[in-house]
Parts: C-alpha cells; structure tokens; sequence
C-alpha cells in the first residue's frame, strides 16, 4: 500500500522558519551595531528580549495545550525588534515585560503566528511607552544622555549631529534604530533572499522623503529629506516592521498603498505631532486598515469578465 | 502574435534528464489486461463482450450511446476471463473486462485506413475520431471529437497543439515529437482541413531545443503551421495559460477555449488522430515514462492499454527503493496510486514513483500571509482566502472569491512556506460546489 494523497506531490524547501531564520540574519548586522554603540547593556537588553519572547510563546502554548511552536523562530525575531526598540540604558525587567505583553497578548491572544492584527513588537513598545515614558526616553551614547536627532530637530537645543554620524549610528537612540548602514545590509539581504519586496520600503521611505522635503520644518520646499529618512526608527520600520506578513497587505497594489499611509502619517506626526517620531504609530494604526486595503487591491482574476 | 508566456507560476526543478534520452520502446504484455470502461471525462461505457467471448485486437469492446464519451477497443486478441469491478487509477472500483493474453494479436479491421485523407469532409473525419475512441492524451481524457465539433456560431481560428509538456520528469510528449514529427504535424494538418480558416501552432517550451527543431523540420513547408517556442515554466501547459502564451487572449471565466476562438489538443492526441484517420488504427497504446527516484532505469515505453502498473515499472528495472508514492501522472497533477494492481489507461500519461526524499509529507502550519500562493498562482486567485473559506465550508464565498476558476495546477501547494493543502482544499470547495450545483 502506498501512500496516497491529493497532488501536487512535490514542495519547494521554503519553510516558515527558513524565511524567519533569514529574517535573524538580516537583523544581525544591526544588533552588532547596537552592541557596538552602545555597549554590553545593548547586548543584555536584547538577550533578555529575545528569551522573554521564546519563554512566553512556550508558556503560553504549555497552558493552552497548544502545539509548541518556538522553533519556527518566530518569537526570536519578535524579540530582537522589540529590543531594536527599547534605549539601551532601560532596566532589564522591562524588556521581559514586553516580551511577555508582545507574545501572549498581541499574538497569542489573536489566534498566534500570523493571525495577529498588529506587529508584536510595536504594541509592546507601545505598551510600555505609555507605562514607563521615563525609561523609554532615556537615550544615552557612551554613557551620556543624549537626545535622539528627532528631538533636537523637534525641540532645537543640542547641535545636530552629521549626516555620516547619522547614517553610521553613532547618535541617540533606540538600540536597533540608529545605523542605517547596517539596516539596509540586512534590508538588501532579504529582497535578494524574496522574503519581503521592495514595494513597502520603497513607497513608505519614498514617500517621507518627498513629503518632509515639500512641508519642510520650516517652511514649504526647506526640508532636508535625506536626513530626515535616516533620523529615528523610519528604516528600520520600513524594511523590517511594516513588512511584516501578518500586519500588512499581500498584494503588491495593497503594499504600495500601505508604504504610501504610513509615510503619510509618520511624516505629519514628526512634523505636526506631540511625539518626536511617528514610525510605530503610522504602522500599528495603517496595520488595523489591511482587510480593507486587501479588500481595494484585490488581484483581476485571469479571464475574470466585470 | 503571442507573449510565449504567461503571468505568475512556479520553477521547478524538471527533472526530465532521468528519461529523456532514453528512446521509446515497446513494452509486451504479460499477464491478463484490465480494460475499465471508464478511461475519460463523460459517460461510462458499456460492455459489448460477455466473459468467454474471443476478441480479436483493435476489436471494439466498450461504447456508450452518450454524446460525451469515448469508445473502448482491446489492445490484445484473447478471451474475455470476467467483466467486473477492478481497482482503478482513479482510486475506485470501476466495471472492466479482464481478458487474457493468447500472443497471437490477431487484428480485427473494423476501422479504414485513409491515406488519401484530403478527400475526406469535416464531418466524416469527426466520424473517424470518435469512432477511434481518441481522448485528450495529456492526462485529463475529455473525448477529442467534442473539442473538434465546438458550437457552429464560434468561429475558430487557432490550432494550438499543446507540446509543452511542463510536468516535471514526464518526457513521452518529448520523446514522440523527436521519434514521430511527421505524424504529429499530419495530426495537425488533419485537424486544419476541419478548420481551414485557422492557423496551427505548435507550442514547445524551450527547455526541449531538439524537439523545437524536429517540430520546425517537419513542418517546414506548410503556410498554416507555426511553431512557438515558450518559456519554461509550469503550468505552462495548463489550456488557459497556452491560451493565453500563444494567442495573448484570456478564455474568459467559465467558458471554454472556443470562447477564445481556440481549439488546444495534446502532442499525443495529434498522433493518434493521424494514426487513425491515416493508418486505420483505434487507440489501444500509448507512450508513458515510467521514472522517479525509486525506478531503477527510468524509460519510455509505448504500452498496450489493460498492461498492469507492475508490468510497466518491472520493464524499468523494478524499484530501487521502496516508493513512497507511485503516481499516475507527473508529479504537480497526477493522482496517486494505492497499488501497482492498476492498468494502464488512456490517461496514464506517466508512472512516477518518488521516495521520501522528494515527497516531502511535513504537517501544515499556521497561514503566515507571506503571499507566495498569490504570487504564483496563474489564475490570479488569493488560494490562502479559498483555503480558509473552504474550511469554515463558506461554499458561497469561495464562488464569490473565484474559486471555480482554480485549475488545481498545484502552484500555490508547492510554494507555500507553512506546507498547507491549499490545492487539496480548493479541489474540495469546487468538488462540494459542483454536487450542490447539481441538487438544486
């Protein structure tokens, strides 16, 4: 008797946790830049992110009687971007807080991998935003506080660091967040691996680049788009954040549309807004619009008569 | 002109090196031969033997008096043993007639060969067609006469003969294109005297240049006959997505290749037209490879229908490992077999017998929303929203969503990350929508 089953018969060797594994390569470049400026607390705040995340995906699945899914890595890469946005000189409780709030009750509770309506790590950072502003806004290089780019060209105050600082990441600011250079190794990493597609970086960074150029800080046509794209979290969202599978539409249509929103809305909340930055804000609120935008973009089925 | 390809679609790995070189030979039967009366899309047919009649070869031993149907003719002379239920490639009992061997294939002439077939009419070619019992050789079977009478108010202006053969491992299109170019370009030319206002097309991927270049040979010096060479890529053999490669026309939703002014026949298919119109022959045999990684010596092999599976893998040596799978087909749409106790039929298109290595049966995952099904699938649907509407049995919806429109060519299944039965599902949903189209 041999086995018997409905075609096709052969598979590709892609696999859930191929493409997260390769999402954990991607990242490595920008944690080595992390620890790199801003030292071994860098390293512990990401290590106890990322074990928070692993223990409670499998807490809750031991609870749940669920099937324990840890070793599809997904918990690993929620973890990194959850440290990728905490400042490094938080208290190490508090990433183990939000690794337990971004698994149990961002994914878990909506139903686990790929279910969730809102990326794990932005709520979580959210979270504890709003619970603890204190630590989340104490941002230190070296061991001095320092204010993030965004601040300053928020606030005045502080003389604004180079573009080359900027783009290298030796600035304030979140521990994953700063070096652009190593961002858009591991962005280009996963566009030649096909695990995401230029379309939402591309619209998303596009579209803050021309938009704070054309309202400018002060006035219309002063912007300086170029440093305005590598200040703050706006690459690492745009290439790892906004791209998640789960939280953004599946059409290239649709993404080119949720780029476009979350440029939209982080460039008025830098410009127009209480807070500095705007990345995670734009990205949780356009994620909660992707049934729609899914429902808007949805492909012309071949031979389909209208 | 065309495009020579279509949108979206799969790379696999083709794997056709096993057997393509390997040049066709004829397998002789051993054991009784099993003739199901159900070797095509339509009605079954009806036994014309009882069990201790002789039949002659070529004799005719099936027929049905329904429109969609294809006759049966005994490959072999011999006496009828049992007519009876057997196991089927299809996986159920179905009525056959089991008749054993006497060697001495003694021919009945119940057909007339037309080697001046020029002369002949549409309506009398039709006549030969159906009467030799010619279905689609590509694997699915629907009766060939009915895909050369379309209703008389489509006017058809292309003949498309579909030799892309882009199921992996398969190479029997492959091999009977090098070994009998004239006959498949007579098929062709059989089929543009039905139609002399159309224009025939060859379409070949170009993974198969040798075969691109007899195909050109053998047509070399007539005006209504083009060979297009395609893209590799599967389903590039899919009618629609063939359709679509050569013509650049979409068959729209629910309708047929007439409604594309097409008509898409089987490399296999033109042969057997030619073989029966010029040489008097009904379809009793067919070209199949017989490959895999448990197959000991992949081959090609012209088999007399009835032959059991056993024989046909034997004649490549045997296994060479225990399969895991043996199918019926290649390996992106071909059906499995739970014995080897199966005949041969017109379908049988290939035997494939994979080992654990290439079928990889891993357990589904959750739905990650990564898109590669849609990216892939080359009817443009969303098979992950099918998949879900399909198992929440939102029979309405998955018809809203398009879902009639799947031809199961099993891209979105070999693509996608989290191993789901995307395919299995839809195949399902259309299955369910069919019987409750029917209730009503």
């Amino acid at each position: 008797m041999y086995t018997v089953s409905s075609s096709p018969h052969i598979k590709s060797n892609d696999s859930v946790q191929g493409i997260m594994r390769d999402v954990i390569i991607a990242l490595i470049p920008a944690t080595f830049a992390g620890i790199y400026f801003f030292g071994m607390q860098a390293f512990l705040v990401t290590l106890v992110s990322v074990l928070s995340c692993i223990a409670a995906e499998a807490l809750w699945q031991k609870l749940a009687h669920r099937k324990n899914t840890i070793g599809d890595l997904s918990a690993v890469v929620t973890g990194l971007l959850l440290a990728f946005n905490l400042p490094a000189a938080v208290p190490l409780w508090l990433p183990a807080i939000g690794g337990f709030f971004a698994i149990i009750i961002v994914k878990q509770f909506f139903g686990g991998i790929g279910q969730n309506i809102i990326n794990p790590a932005l709520a979580a950072r959210a979270f504890l935003l709003a619970s603890w502003p204190v630590h989340m806004t104490n941002f230190t290089v070296d061991g001095v506080s320092s204010a993030t780019v965004l601040a300053i060209l928020k606030t005045g105050g502080d003389k604004l660091p180079s573009l080359m600082n900027v783009f290298i990441g030796n600035v304030g600011g979140c521990i994953g967040e700063t070096s652009v250079l190593a961002l858009l190794i591991g962005g280009a990493y996963l566009i030649y691996r096909k695990v995401i597609s230029w379309h939402i970086p591309v619209a998303y960074i596009g579209s803050v680049f021309i938009l704070t150029f054309i309202l400018g800080r002060s006035g219309l046509m002063t912007g300086n788009a170029l440093y305005e794209i590598c200040a703050g979290g706006l690459i690492l969202g745009a290439i790892y954040m906004a791209t998640d599978y789960s939280t953004s539409p599946m059409t290239k249509k649709g993404q080119l549309v949720f780029g476009l929103g979350c440029g939209i809305l982080t460039t008025i909340i830098r410009l127009y807004g209480g807070y500095a930055e705007g990345v995670s804000y734009a990205i949780l609120i356009m994620s909660l619009f992707v049934p729609f935008i899914d429902k808007f973009t949805a492909l012309r089925v071949f031979g389909e008569v209208k | 002109m065309g495009f020579l390809t279509f949108k979206k679609g799969i790379h696999p790995n083709d794997k056709k090196d096993l057997s393509m070189h390997k040049a066709i030979q004829d397998l002789i039967p051993k054991g009784n031969l099993v003739f199901p009366m159900q070797q095509h899309i339509g009605a079954p047919c009806d036994p014309l033997v009882k069990k201790g009649d002789k039949v002659l070869m070529n004799q005719k031993i099936g027929e049905s008096k329904a429109f969609v149907s294809a006759s049966i003719y005994s490959s072999i002379s011999g006496t009828v043993v049992d007519v009876a239920p057997r196991l089927h490639s299809n996986g159920t009992m179905v009525l056959s007639i089991i008749i054993e061997n006497d060697n001495s294939y003694e021919e009945s002439n119940t057909m007339i060969p037309h080697s001046d077939y020029e002369k002949l009419s549409k309506d009398e070619l039709v006549t030969i067609v159906k009467e030799a019992g010619i279905v689609g050789m590509g694997g699915a079977g629907f009766p060939t006469h009915i895909k050369l009478t379309p209703p008389a108010e489509k006017t058809i202006d292309s003949i498309i003969i579909n030799a892309s053969e882009c199921e992996p491992y398969l190479t029997c299109d492959y091999r009977l294109m090098l070994e009998k170019p004239n006959e498949i370009v007579g098929g062709l030319k059989i089929i543009l005297q039905m139609f002399p206002d159309a224009t025939g097309y060859i379409g070949v991927e170009d993974n198969k240049p040798d075969a691109i270049e007899a195909m050109k040979k053998a047509s070399a010096n007539i005006n209504n006959i083009q060979v297009t060479p395609l893209i590799t890529k599967y389903p590039q053999g899919a009618e629609k997505q063939l359709i679509y490669s050569i013509t650049g026309r979409e068959v729209p939703s629910g309708k047929l290749p007439a409604d594309a002014s097409c008509i898409v026949q089987n490399v296999g298919s033109a042969f057997e037209i030619y073989n029966a119109v010029v040489n008097g022959k009904p379809l009793t045999e067919r070209v199949l490879t017989v490959t895999g990684e448990a197959i000991k010596e992949p081959l090609n092999l012209r088999v007399k229908f009835g032959t059991s599976i056993e024989e046909v893998i034997e004649a490549a040596g045997g296994f060479k490992e225990t399969p895991v799978k043996v199918i019926s087909g290649g390996p992106l749409m071909g059906t499995t077999l739970s014995s080897l106790n199966i005949p041969v039929i017109k379908g049988t298109s290939g035997v494939l017998c994979l080992t654990k290595e290439q079928t990889k049966l891993e357990e589904e995952s959750s739905c990650i929303r990564c898109g590669k099904c849609m990216g892939v699938c080359p009817m443009n649907l969303n098979p992950t929203k099918l998949n879900s509407l399909v198992l929440r049995s939102k029979y309405d919806d998955f018809e809203k969503y398009h879902g009639m429109d799947c031809i199961e060519c099993g891209c979105c299944s070999y693509g996608c990350p989290a191993k789901r039965h995307l395919t299995q599902t839809c195949r399902e949903g259309k299955r369910t929508v069919n019987i409750n189209r029917r209730k009503k």
